[in-house]
């Protein structure tokens, strides 16, 4: 679990060392992701330690993003005026990207 | 308040033990009623636990930057499990091997059409710019679009807040939806909701069923990774 958990934090570290560099506009993070992801197709499997860590942290990612989310007090003032043109866009935008992305789909297949 | 509890209350609260402490009581609490709620999307964990974390620092008087010094050590980990999605997408690949046309053009519509229609919207209904910038990458999961909203200029707790609900709606709007427009295969089903709605329409779809999931797992993991390297790319087009 140790080995797997300094091999995510190498691949963060060298995906922020390369957004840095190449002043690329993408999160470090998602850089090391598509790397550690061409390392796995060049490989050819998943170690079963890298797996098994990877789906702990995973499984629990949901609580990963509620210290972020409590951050919503500081904008209450901004949803307070700007509640409608929000949620209109979300219920909105929601619909609308399921049904795009299911019809093209659908039409690529046959 | 009684005196000796907001004693005891301002003393934890100058070390990172409580914000942590609280941030993982909250969010196993918030779970539980989830699963008592037979995983319910409307029960949403993230969304009870958040609420529940926002009352108790109002109702103690704690400023955000205090509660963040513990729970910091939990928000760190976001990096670390984005880089862990690398193995949940490699382990879809002979999927996406096999549908590449209409997964790949599927994925390259409905993550514009995501973005355009929200920011879209919003802006008509007289949206300030940083919500805008904020809402685009809400259909993304949370860590990727915290850190797209950084790099755009948007406000990432505000659209950590913004993802979520984008996952609930999803989750509970997906149905219908798709029952409307007659699409019954469970493929097109499940990358659809992976599209619109990240991981909680990811975990609702594999409720359904395995087909289903691992669609919208798929799904999930492409759209962060086109989002979080198009949308900049984009920006840069759109006057400031």
């Amino acid at each position: 679990m140790l080995g797997a958990f300094t091999l995510l934090l190498v691949f963060q570290l060298v995906g922020e060392v390369l957004v840095h560099l190449t002043r690329l506009p993408v999160p470090g993070p998602v850089v090391g992701m598509l790397l550690l992801f061409v390392s796995l197709v060049a490989r050819g499997a998943v170690p079963q330690w890298l797996r098994d860590t990877c789906q702990g942290l995973l499984s629990h990612l949901s609580l990963l993003f509620v210290p972020a989310g409590v951050g919503v007090l500081l904008h209450f003032q901004r949803l307070g005026a700007e509640w409608l043109p929000i949620a209109v866009a979300l219920v909105a935008s929601t619909v609308i990207t399921i049904g795009v992305t299911a019809l093209v789909m659908r039409a690529l297949q046959k | 308040m009684s005196g000796k509890f907001t004693e005891i209350w301002v003393y934890l609260a100058a070390t990172p033990l409580l914000g942590l402490t609280v941030t993982l009581l909250a969010y196993q609490g918030a779970y539980w009623i989830y699963a008592k709620a037979k995983m319910n999307p409307l029960a949403n964990p993230v969304a009870i636990a958040v609420a529940a974390l926002v009352a108790l620092l109002w109702f103690t008087d704690t400023p955000y930057p205090v509660y963040f010094e513990g729970a910091q050590f939990v928000h760190f980990l976001l990096g670390t499990a984005t880089v862990a999605l690398a193995v949940p997408l490699y382990a879809n690949l002979d999927t996406l091997k096999k549908n590449l046309v209409p997964l790949g053009g599927a994925l390259l519509a409905g993550s514009i059409v995501a973005a355009v229609s929200a920011v879209g919207i919003a802006w008509a209904l007289g949206a300030s710019r940083e919500t805008l910038l904020s809402l685009a990458p809400k259909s993304v999961t949370a860590p990727i679009a915290m850190g797209v909203a950084e790099k755009i200029g948007g406000l990432p707790s505000l659209t950590a807040v913004l993802v979520v609900c984008t996952g609930i709606l999803g989750a509970v709007l997906a149905r219908g939806t798709l029952n409307v427009l007659r699409i019954q295969d469970h493929a097109v089903r499940g990358f659809a909701v992976g599209v619109a709605a990240h991981g909680i329409g990811t975990a609702r779809a594999f409720q359904v069923s395995e087909r289903m999931g691992a669609f919208a797992g798929l799904a999930m993991g492409l759209n962060g990774l086109l989002t979080a390297f198009l949308f900049p790319l984009l920006l840069r087009l759109w006057p400031g």
